[in-house]
């Protein structure tokens, strides 16, 4: 290093140090203020960037698959959990049926009564299934295997074939009844202290008492299985 | 709960084991309590284990084992029944599954780390934190991949903060089905949290303009991911590595979480791995088929992130019944995520006449309250209730009051108040009111 280098080096190092006790000039708030960590590359974004949106399908790869396709792989991945036809085996979900039941004693909750986004199904379905297997399929079998639920549901025809542009046009029965911000407070009870309500009318309508539905709570784990 | 634990304190109490260890040298005494299986069945004469006075025990009259004999400390072996525990009937497994935390056996606002209640979706993944990487990209000036190491190194904060299950109480929608506090209340805890202000990683990265919603991520089998809100993520929300002052547990996210202070629980994401930022929101399938409210008219709610302020007696209660007439102290917990708990009144005639309780220190914002009051109990049948009044002014409902609003089919955010039923054998009962 010549003499005049090092002269302005060591001016350079003066100024940083005049200007105060941090590296950068940057405030506390402004990016890149501690200077921690690495840029994360486009590759390793692309790795683990694995979401799509449900509303307009932002986020779906490439790739395709019909529902003949999707049969072949739901038999194979998904039957033994979920039913031959999406019926749902012992407690595990139902991903068929319950189409008008939302208002009933009981509804029933699955892919085609509920569900309000196509792509959410996709979405699901790669990061998390199947269930002993995460995020194993590649992404025509996905797609594949949403087209195959949608028909089971009758929302697709035989002929459907999902991909990137089609998903997000499906529209699902029950897309158009969330809210989606909240209501709450939805009550307003009052805090009276005293003579609150008639005595005579406080009665007990409801009891756990002799439903036998409690585990127990003292000594090893209870393993008591399904009414 | 490891069987053979049980099997060690079954015959402490059949078989006068402490009688019998007082007698024991030095070194099989510590042999003795450190291995509960040295108490083999083969020791027979049975007798009285008189501990109590007139007579000086016998571990008054001994050496106990010495330090680091337990180098992780745990509870005391007759403390083994408190422990998590589940509905088996309630889901399909235990991998997507709850657990409960005894809130019957707990006390104070702090959850022990271990009885800290469970909530997995995928089951409960060991991540390896050298590793464990936190991706942070998106909306935002510059994507970064941050080490355990480097989430360290940045500015701390401790907070006191619960998570509650919005499926907390969701058993009762209907009527009063569960005998318990531990099955009826237990999807809440609370511990004290330490780690980094998410705002303070978003501001590292540089949020775009466009960006209005952050997608968090977790590493398990599930990618468990919602969206939040930007500004929600800006005003309180912690990504932790420390619970209680140790390290996270595998149970709770280890070795880092997202605590989204008073916001329901599936929105903490555990084991956080990915932080997105975006212009929308994601209708992820745990916001949209799960974690939604369905009304009796058909429609359903989404986005119902708010914890509403809620109250339980934890003493009496089905685990913990009265055991003659006398003085008693009520105890309970209230909590809100609207912010601190100003009040909360207590009934025992089944809400008809209310006496404020004590509440006592420290009162913190999004944390458990505890309160206190006296009550002589004069054996006559009673219906104990608490009720909540939040800093906002809101009043815990009654369960009638929820329904008239949410029918029976919302599943999440049953906060009403809980009615226990006092006989007069001292037993306790959930029960609903007409």
């Amino acid at each position: 290093m010549s003499s005049s280098v090092k002269h302005l080096a060591l001016l350079c190092a003066g100024i940083v140090a005049a200007a105060g006790t941090f590296a950068y000039a940057a405030e506390p708030g402004h990016p890149g203020y501690y200077g921690y960590g690495e840029r994360a590359t486009p590759e390793q974004i692309a790795g683990w960037d694995i979401d799509a949106r449900g509303e307009d399908g932002v986020g779906l790869p490439a790739g395709r698959g019909g529902v003949i396709r999707g049969s072949e792989v739901y038999a194979e991945q998904c039957a033994a959990c979920h039913g031959t036809f999406g019926e749902g085996e012992g407690r595990f979900p139902k991903l068929v049926g319950g189409a008008g039941t939302l208002r009933h004693d009981r509804p029933e909750l699955t892919v085609g009564s509920y569900w309000p986004f196509a792509p959410t199904l996709w979405d699901y379905i790669n990061r998390a299934m199947p269930m002993a297997a995460p995020h194993t399929l590649s992404a025509d079998d996905v797609y594949a295997l949403t087209a195959y639920i949608l028909n089971l549901n009758d929302i697709v025809s035989s002929e459907f074939v999902a991909d990137r542009e089609s998903l997000p046009k499906v529209k699902m029965p029950n897309r158009d009844n969330f809210l989606w911000t909240d209501p709450r407070p939805d009550t307003a009870a009052k805090p009276c202290m005293s003579a609150c309500v008639d005595p005579a009318g406080v009665k007990i309508v409801s009891t756990a008492e002799g439903k036998n539905l409690t585990p127990r709570t003292t000594g090893p784990l209870d393993t008591m299985l399904a009414k | 709960m490891r069987p053979d634990l049980w099997r060690s304190i079954s015959l402490l109490s059949s078989t006068g084991a402490h009688t019998r260890l007082g007698r024991r040298s030095l070194l099989g005494l510590g042999a003795a309590l450190t291995g509960s299986l040295a108490l083999g069945p083969k020791q027979g004469n049975a007798e009285p284990s008189p501990a109590s006075p007139p007579a000086d025990a016998p571990w008054s009259q001994s050496i106990g084992p010495g330090v680091v004999d337990r180098p992780y400390g745990r509870p005391a072996d007759t403390e083994a029944g408190v422990i998590r525990r589940n509905v088996p009937w309630l889901t399909a497994g235990t991998e997507s599954s709850i657990s409960f935390s005894p809130l019957q056996d707990l006390h104070g606002i702090i959850t022990p780390n271990g009885l800290f209640f469970e909530r997995y979706h995928a089951g409960r993944p060991d991540v390896d934190p050298e590793q464990h990487r936190l991706m942070i990209h998106g909306l935002v000036e510059r994507p970064l991949l941050l080490s355990m190491k480097d989430i360290v190194r940045f500015p701390s904060v401790t907070r006191i903060h619960f998570i509650e299950c919005p499926a907390n109480g969701g058993m009762e929608w209907r009527a009063a089905q569960l005998n318990s506090l531990q099955f009826n209340h237990g999807m809440i805890s609370c511990a004290e949290w330490t780690g980094v202000r998410l705002s303070t990683l978003l501001e590292e990265v540089g949020i775009k303009k466009e960006a209005k919603w952050v997608m968090v991520e977790g590493a398990d089998g599930a990618h468990m991911n919602r969206s939040l809100p930007l500004d929600k993520c800006l005003d309180d929300c912690l990504v932790v590595y420390a619970q209680n002052g140790e390290a996270l547990r595998p149970e709770q996210g280890y070795p880092l979480r997202l605590v989204v202070p008073g916001w329901e629980g599936n929105v903490s994401i555990k084991w956080l791995r990915r932080i997105k930022l975006g212009d929308k929101p994601w209708h992820s399938r745990e916001e949209t088929s799960k974690y939604t409210d369905l009304m009796p008219d058909g429609t359903s709610r989404g986005f119902t992130w708010l914890i509403d302020a809620k109250s339980v007696i934890t003493f009496p209660c089905p685990e913990k019944p009265l055991d003659r007439p006398g003085l008693y102290e009520i105890r309970g917990l209230a909590w809100t995520g609207n912010g601190k708990v100003k009040r909360v009144d207590v009934s025992t005639d089944g809400g008809v006449n209310w006496q404020s309780a004590r509440l006592h220190e420290p009162v913190l914002s999004k944390a458990l309250t505890k309160f206190t009051i006296p009550w002589r109990w004069d054996g006559a049948p009673a219906l104990l209730e608490s009720r909540v009044i939040d800093e906002t002014g809101y009043v815990q409902p009654t369960i009638a009051q929820l329904r008239k609003q949410r029918g029976t089919n919302s599943v999440y955010h049953n906060n009403s108040i809980q009615t226990w039923q006092v006989k007069g054998d001292g037993s306790v009962f959930d029960v609903q009111l007409g």
